[in-house]
Protein backbone atom coordinates (compact mmCIF):
# COMPACT_ATOMS: atom_id res chain seq x y z
CA UNK A 1 0.00 0.00 0.00
CA UNK A 2 1.33 3.00 -0.62
CA UNK A 3 0.17 6.49 0.69
CA UNK A 4 1.04 9.52 -0.89
CA UNK A 5 3.61 11.94 0.91
CA UNK A 6 1.76 15.22 1.45
CA UNK A 7 -1.17 12.81 3.13
CA UNK A 8 1.75 11.65 5.44
CA UNK A 9 2.55 15.63 6.24
CA UNK A 10 -0.89 16.13 7.13
CA UNK A 11 -1.17 13.48 9.34
CA UNK A 12 1.72 14.50 10.86
CA UNK A 13 0.66 18.13 11.16
CA UNK A 14 -2.76 16.84 12.62
CA UNK A 15 -1.13 15.14 15.27
CA UNK A 16 1.48 17.87 16.30
CA UNK A 17 -1.27 20.37 16.47
CA UNK A 18 -3.20 18.10 19.01
CA UNK A 19 -0.55 17.62 20.96
CA UNK A 20 -0.05 21.34 20.82
CA UNK A 21 -3.91 22.12 21.93
CA UNK A 22 -4.02 23.51 24.91
CA UNK A 23 -7.02 22.49 28.00
CA UNK A 24 -10.11 24.22 27.18
CA UNK A 25 -11.00 27.07 29.15
CA UNK A 26 -13.36 26.51 31.64
CA UNK A 27 -15.67 29.12 33.26
CA UNK A 28 -14.87 31.99 35.59
CA UNK A 29 -16.86 34.26 37.61
CA UNK A 30 -17.77 36.94 35.10
CA UNK A 31 -18.24 33.98 31.97
CA UNK A 32 -21.90 33.29 30.21
CA UNK A 33 -22.28 29.44 30.28
CA UNK A 34 -23.48 27.25 27.43
CA UNK A 35 -27.22 26.02 28.10
CA UNK A 36 -26.84 21.94 27.66
CA UNK A 37 -29.59 19.77 27.24
CA UNK A 38 -29.42 16.73 29.74
CA UNK A 39 -31.74 13.67 30.47
CA UNK A 40 -33.34 14.27 33.90
CA UNK A 41 -34.04 11.04 36.15
CA UNK A 42 -38.01 11.04 34.78
CA UNK A 43 -36.83 10.22 31.32
CA UNK A 44 -37.12 14.20 30.06
CA UNK A 45 -34.56 15.95 28.17
CA UNK A 46 -33.65 19.33 30.46
CA UNK A 47 -32.07 22.45 29.52
CA UNK A 48 -31.97 25.78 31.22
CA UNK A 49 -34.31 27.58 28.65
CA UNK A 50 -36.84 25.64 29.71
CA UNK A 51 -36.97 28.00 33.02
CA UNK A 52 -38.03 30.63 31.31
CA UNK A 53 -39.69 32.65 35.05
CA UNK A 54 -35.92 31.86 36.49
CA UNK A 55 -33.84 34.73 38.11
CA UNK A 56 -30.71 32.38 38.17
CA UNK A 57 -29.89 28.88 38.85
CA UNK A 58 -27.79 26.66 41.68
CA UNK A 59 -26.09 24.12 39.43
CA UNK A 60 -24.79 21.45 41.62
CA UNK A 61 -22.53 18.75 40.50
CA UNK A 62 -23.02 15.99 42.73
CA UNK A 63 -23.79 11.98 42.53
CA UNK A 64 -25.04 9.25 44.37
CA UNK A 65 -22.24 7.07 46.14
CA UNK A 66 -19.46 10.26 46.79
CA UNK A 67 -20.19 10.52 51.04
CA UNK A 68 -19.50 13.94 50.56
CA UNK A 69 -22.14 14.51 48.48
CA UNK A 70 -24.69 12.42 50.43
CA UNK A 71 -23.65 15.06 53.37
CA UNK A 72 -24.59 18.00 51.66
CA UNK A 73 -27.64 15.75 49.97
CA UNK A 74 -30.63 17.21 52.43
CA UNK A 75 -28.49 20.47 52.59
CA UNK A 76 -29.21 20.48 48.57
CA UNK A 77 -32.79 19.59 49.15
CA UNK A 78 -33.05 22.64 51.39
CA UNK A 79 -31.66 25.08 49.41
CA UNK A 80 -34.06 24.11 46.25
CA UNK A 81 -37.03 24.49 48.75
CA UNK A 82 -35.72 27.82 49.94
CA UNK A 83 -34.87 29.28 46.97
CA UNK A 84 -36.96 27.87 44.30
CA UNK A 85 -40.04 29.33 45.08
CA UNK A 86 -37.74 32.91 44.97
CA UNK A 87 -36.64 31.42 41.40
CA UNK A 88 -33.60 30.22 41.81
CA UNK A 89 -34.28 26.33 41.47
CA UNK A 90 -31.32 23.46 42.06
CA UNK A 91 -30.02 21.65 38.82
CA UNK A 92 -28.62 18.79 40.32
CA UNK A 93 -26.13 16.93 37.37
CA UNK A 94 -23.81 13.68 37.78
CA UNK A 95 -20.81 14.14 36.00
CA UNK A 96 -19.40 10.56 36.62
CA UNK A 97 -19.11 7.65 34.38
CA UNK A 98 -21.17 4.79 35.27
CA UNK A 99 -18.94 2.34 33.96
CA UNK A 100 -16.31 3.73 36.99
CA UNK A 101 -18.49 3.74 39.59
CA UNK A 102 -21.86 1.92 39.17
CA UNK A 103 -23.55 3.43 41.70
CA UNK A 104 -24.02 6.73 39.63
CA UNK A 105 -25.46 4.93 37.13
CA UNK A 106 -28.84 6.28 35.65
CA UNK A 107 -31.43 3.22 37.48
CA UNK A 108 -29.46 4.17 40.83
CA UNK A 109 -29.69 7.61 40.07
CA UNK A 110 -33.45 7.64 39.61
CA UNK A 111 -33.53 5.08 42.48
CA UNK A 112 -31.99 7.65 44.93
CA UNK A 113 -33.74 10.39 43.52
CA UNK A 114 -37.14 8.80 44.56
CA UNK A 115 -36.14 7.13 47.83
CA UNK A 116 -35.18 11.06 49.08
CA UNK A 117 -37.77 12.54 47.10
CA UNK A 118 -35.32 15.35 45.16
CA UNK A 119 -37.25 17.90 44.54
CA UNK A 120 -35.03 19.02 42.27
CA UNK A 121 -34.06 17.94 38.52
CA UNK A 122 -31.40 15.06 38.79
CA UNK A 123 -29.46 14.94 35.23
CA UNK A 124 -26.73 12.75 34.15
CA UNK A 125 -23.59 13.92 32.37
CA UNK A 126 -23.91 10.79 29.81
CA UNK A 127 -21.13 12.18 27.27
CA UNK A 128 -19.40 13.95 30.01
CA UNK A 129 -19.52 17.06 27.96
CA UNK A 130 -21.20 19.97 30.47
CA UNK A 131 -18.74 19.18 33.55
CA UNK A 132 -15.54 20.63 31.81
CA UNK A 133 -16.95 22.92 30.11
CA UNK A 134 -17.76 24.33 33.88
CA UNK A 135 -14.52 22.88 35.11
CA UNK A 136 -16.50 20.68 37.94
CA UNK A 137 -13.56 18.86 39.98
CA UNK A 138 -15.27 17.41 42.58
CA UNK A 139 -18.57 16.53 43.94
CA UNK A 140 -20.55 18.50 45.37
CA UNK A 141 -19.10 21.72 42.99
CA UNK A 142 -21.68 24.51 43.38
CA UNK A 143 -21.75 27.00 40.41
CA UNK A 144 -24.28 29.75 40.59
CA UNK A 145 -26.01 31.64 37.23
CA UNK A 146 -27.97 34.51 36.87
CA UNK A 147 -31.08 35.07 34.56
CA UNK A 148 -28.44 35.58 31.70
CA UNK A 149 -26.66 32.58 32.55
CA UNK A 150 -23.63 34.62 33.62
CA UNK A 151 -21.40 32.71 36.15
CA UNK A 152 -22.15 34.30 39.98
CA UNK A 153 -20.20 31.92 42.28
CA UNK A 154 -18.10 28.80 42.40
CA UNK A 155 -17.66 26.58 45.04
CA UNK A 156 -18.52 25.05 48.57
CA UNK A 157 -22.37 24.83 49.66
CA UNK A 158 -20.96 25.82 53.27
CA UNK A 159 -17.46 25.58 55.43
CA UNK A 160 -18.79 22.61 57.41
CA UNK A 161 -19.42 19.24 55.62
CA UNK A 162 -19.89 16.89 58.14
CA UNK A 163 -22.76 18.76 59.88
CA UNK A 164 -24.44 21.55 58.43
CA UNK A 165 -25.65 22.91 61.70
CA UNK A 166 -21.97 23.41 62.07
CA UNK A 167 -21.35 26.24 59.04
CA UNK A 168 -20.56 29.15 60.19
CA UNK A 169 -20.40 30.39 56.51
CA UNK A 170 -23.33 29.21 54.32
CA UNK A 171 -21.85 30.48 50.95
CA UNK A 172 -24.32 29.07 48.59
CA UNK A 173 -27.33 30.32 50.59
CA UNK A 174 -25.58 33.88 51.00
CA UNK A 175 -24.98 34.10 47.25
CA UNK A 176 -28.27 33.64 46.06
CA UNK A 177 -29.24 36.15 49.05
CA UNK A 178 -27.00 38.91 47.99
CA UNK A 179 -28.19 38.16 44.20
CA UNK A 180 -32.08 38.37 45.36
CA UNK A 181 -31.11 41.85 46.63
CA UNK A 182 -29.26 42.77 43.24
CA UNK A 183 -25.73 42.34 44.85
CA UNK A 184 -22.94 40.54 44.04
CA UNK A 185 -21.96 37.42 46.36
CA UNK A 186 -19.18 37.78 48.67
CA UNK A 187 -17.01 35.25 48.29
CA UNK A 188 -17.42 34.50 44.79
CA UNK A 189 -15.16 31.81 44.99
CA UNK A 190 -14.18 28.92 47.37
CA UNK A 191 -12.72 25.35 47.59
CA UNK A 192 -13.17 22.24 49.54
CA UNK A 193 -12.92 18.95 49.86
CA UNK A 194 -14.70 16.57 47.26
CA UNK A 195 -14.64 13.05 45.57
CA UNK A 196 -12.61 13.49 42.02
CA UNK A 197 -14.63 13.49 39.26
CA UNK A 198 -15.09 10.02 37.71
CA UNK A 199 -13.87 10.67 33.93
CA UNK A 200 -14.03 8.08 31.22
CA UNK A 201 -10.95 7.47 29.51
CA UNK B 1 11.48 23.98 71.65
CA UNK B 2 12.29 21.01 69.05
CA UNK B 3 12.92 18.66 71.81
CA UNK B 4 9.25 19.70 73.63
CA UNK B 5 8.06 19.63 70.03
CA UNK B 6 9.07 15.76 69.41
CA UNK B 7 8.73 14.37 73.23
CA UNK B 8 4.80 15.95 73.03
CA UNK B 9 4.54 14.23 69.51
CA UNK B 10 5.58 10.95 70.75
CA UNK B 11 3.68 11.08 73.41
CA UNK B 12 0.54 11.92 71.69
CA UNK B 13 1.61 9.04 68.93
CA UNK B 14 2.39 7.01 71.67
CA UNK B 15 -0.99 6.11 73.16
CA UNK B 16 -2.50 5.42 69.60
CA UNK B 17 0.55 3.28 68.73
CA UNK B 18 -0.17 1.23 71.44
CA UNK B 19 -3.66 0.02 69.61
CA UNK B 20 -1.87 -0.68 66.27
CA UNK B 21 -0.59 1.84 63.43
CA UNK B 22 0.57 5.55 64.75
CA UNK B 23 -1.24 8.23 63.66
CA UNK B 24 -1.24 12.31 64.23
CA UNK B 25 -4.33 14.18 64.32
CA UNK B 26 -4.16 17.68 63.45
CA UNK B 27 -7.31 20.12 64.44
CA UNK B 28 -5.54 23.24 62.31
CA UNK B 29 -3.83 23.31 59.75
CA UNK B 30 -1.37 25.42 61.03
CA UNK B 31 0.01 22.71 62.68
CA UNK B 32 0.83 20.68 59.39
CA UNK B 33 1.95 23.88 57.86
CA UNK B 34 4.67 23.75 60.48
CA UNK B 35 6.01 20.70 59.82
CA UNK B 36 6.47 21.47 56.56
CA UNK B 37 8.19 24.97 56.97
CA UNK B 38 10.47 22.92 59.60
CA UNK B 39 12.05 20.68 56.55
CA UNK B 40 15.12 21.60 55.84
CA UNK B 41 15.91 22.34 52.06
CA UNK B 42 17.20 19.42 50.99
CA UNK B 43 14.67 17.13 52.34
CA UNK B 44 11.50 16.02 49.85
CA UNK B 45 8.55 15.27 51.34
CA UNK B 46 5.10 13.50 49.35
CA UNK B 47 2.40 14.27 50.55
CA UNK B 48 -1.02 12.46 49.79
CA UNK B 49 -4.66 13.51 50.78
CA UNK B 50 -6.93 10.64 51.13
CA UNK B 51 -10.16 9.45 53.00
CA UNK B 52 -11.17 6.09 54.08
CA UNK B 53 -14.32 6.17 52.42
CA UNK B 54 -12.74 7.22 49.09
CA UNK B 55 -12.37 4.61 46.89
CA UNK B 56 -9.81 5.89 44.35
CA UNK B 57 -7.78 6.94 47.26
CA UNK B 58 -7.56 3.94 48.94
CA UNK B 59 -6.88 1.72 45.83
CA UNK B 60 -3.38 4.16 45.00
CA UNK B 61 -2.52 3.53 48.99
CA UNK B 62 0.02 0.68 48.11
CA UNK B 63 1.65 2.51 45.73
CA UNK B 64 3.08 5.55 48.49
CA UNK B 65 3.84 1.69 50.50
CA UNK B 66 6.21 0.97 47.94
CA UNK B 67 7.45 4.42 47.34
CA UNK B 68 7.94 4.52 51.14
CA UNK B 69 9.99 1.32 51.37
CA UNK B 70 11.93 2.64 48.15
CA UNK B 71 13.21 6.12 48.83
CA UNK B 72 12.15 7.13 52.55
CA UNK B 73 14.88 7.97 54.78
CA UNK B 74 16.64 11.34 56.57
CA UNK B 75 15.94 13.39 53.55
CA UNK B 76 12.67 11.56 51.68
CA UNK B 77 9.32 11.53 53.47
CA UNK B 78 6.37 10.16 52.57
CA UNK B 79 3.13 11.55 54.23
CA UNK B 80 -0.49 10.31 53.95
CA UNK B 81 -2.85 13.13 55.24
CA UNK B 82 -6.46 11.75 55.68
CA UNK B 83 -9.40 13.89 55.92
CA UNK B 84 -11.48 11.42 57.89
CA UNK B 85 -13.67 12.82 60.37
CA UNK B 86 -12.16 12.79 63.89
CA UNK B 87 -16.13 11.66 64.75
CA UNK B 88 -15.65 8.29 62.88
CA UNK B 89 -12.02 7.88 64.05
CA UNK B 90 -13.16 4.69 66.38
CA UNK B 91 -15.54 3.23 63.95
CA UNK B 92 -13.80 3.36 60.67
CA UNK B 93 -9.86 5.14 60.87
CA UNK B 94 -8.49 3.43 63.33
CA UNK B 95 -9.93 -0.35 62.19
CA UNK B 96 -8.75 0.82 58.91
CA UNK B 97 -5.07 1.28 60.17
CA UNK B 98 -5.21 -1.54 61.64
CA UNK B 99 -6.44 -3.59 58.39
CA UNK B 100 -3.97 -1.67 56.30
CA UNK B 101 -0.50 -1.58 58.25
CA UNK B 102 0.53 1.33 56.25
CA UNK B 103 4.37 1.67 55.64
CA UNK B 104 3.94 6.18 55.28
CA UNK B 105 3.69 8.26 58.22
CA UNK B 106 -0.58 8.75 58.45
CA UNK B 107 -1.82 11.78 59.99
CA UNK B 108 -5.65 12.85 59.90
CA UNK B 109 -6.35 16.49 59.28
CA UNK B 110 -9.45 17.77 60.94
CA UNK B 111 -9.59 21.32 60.04
CA UNK B 112 -13.29 21.90 59.00
CA UNK B 113 -12.16 25.61 57.45
CA UNK B 114 -11.14 23.64 54.23
CA UNK B 115 -11.45 26.89 51.95
CA UNK B 116 -8.68 28.71 54.22
CA UNK B 117 -6.31 25.55 54.11
CA UNK B 118 -6.85 24.01 50.81
CA UNK B 119 -4.64 27.02 48.70
CA UNK B 120 -2.14 27.21 51.22
CA UNK B 121 -1.13 23.12 49.91
CA UNK B 122 -0.96 24.40 46.36
CA UNK B 123 -2.64 27.52 44.74
CA UNK B 124 -4.05 25.12 42.15
CA UNK B 125 -6.07 23.08 44.21
CA UNK B 126 -9.80 23.15 44.49
CA UNK B 127 -10.23 20.16 47.14
CA UNK B 128 -11.07 17.19 45.18
CA UNK B 129 -9.88 13.91 46.33
CA UNK B 130 -6.95 11.42 45.81
CA UNK B 131 -4.83 15.13 45.42
CA UNK B 132 -0.96 14.38 45.93
CA UNK B 133 1.81 17.33 46.45
CA UNK B 134 5.59 17.26 46.61
CA UNK B 135 7.59 19.52 48.31
CA UNK B 136 11.32 20.40 48.10
CA UNK B 137 12.99 23.60 49.11
CA UNK B 138 10.04 25.51 48.64
CA UNK B 139 8.98 24.23 45.49
CA UNK B 140 5.83 22.49 45.12
CA UNK B 141 4.06 20.19 42.44
CA UNK B 142 0.53 19.29 42.34
CA UNK B 143 -1.27 16.30 40.94
CA UNK B 144 -5.27 16.11 40.94
CA UNK B 145 -5.94 12.59 40.38
CA UNK B 146 -4.94 9.16 41.43
CA UNK B 147 -1.98 7.29 40.52
CA UNK B 148 -3.05 4.14 38.57
CA UNK B 149 0.30 2.30 39.23
CA UNK B 150 3.64 2.91 41.33
CA UNK B 151 5.48 3.76 38.10
CA UNK B 152 3.26 6.84 37.97
CA UNK B 153 3.72 8.19 41.12
CA UNK B 154 8.04 7.47 40.78
CA UNK B 155 7.92 9.29 37.52
CA UNK B 156 5.75 12.16 39.05
CA UNK B 157 8.12 12.84 42.13
CA UNK B 158 11.38 11.92 39.83
CA UNK B 159 10.34 14.32 37.24
CA UNK B 160 9.81 17.06 40.40
CA UNK B 161 13.21 16.39 41.67
CA UNK B 162 14.69 17.22 38.18
CA UNK B 163 13.09 20.35 37.89
CA UNK B 164 13.96 21.17 41.46
CA UNK B 165 17.56 20.66 40.94
CA UNK B 166 17.23 22.78 37.51
CA UNK B 167 15.71 25.58 39.03
CA UNK B 168 17.47 25.94 42.65
CA UNK B 169 20.79 23.69 41.94
CA UNK B 170 20.09 21.74 45.15
CA UNK B 171 21.80 18.34 44.57
CA UNK B 172 19.40 15.48 44.98
CA UNK B 173 21.43 12.94 45.96
CA UNK B 174 21.03 11.86 49.35
CA UNK B 175 17.75 11.80 48.93
CA UNK B 176 18.66 8.32 47.34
Amino acid sequence: MKVPVNTLALLAGILLLSNTVPEPKTYVIGDKAEDFSLRNVDGRMVSLAHYPDAKGFIIVFTCNHCPYAQLYEQRIIDLHKKFSPRGFPVVAINPNAPEIVPEDSFEEMKARAAEKRYPFVYLLDSAQTVFPKFGALRTPHVFILDRNLIVRYIGAIDDCPETASGAQRRYVDSAVTAMLRGERPEPDFTRAIGCVIKRRK
Amino acid sequence: MRILYLVSFLFFTGSCALRGQAYTVYDDFAQLETRIQALPPNTTVVINFWATWCAPCVEELPCFDELTEKYAGPNFQVWLVSLDFKTRLEKQFIPFLEKQKLKAEVMLLADQDADSWIPKVHQDWEGAIPTTVVIRGGQRKLHQDKFNNFDELESFVLGFLKTVQKVTGLSTEGSR
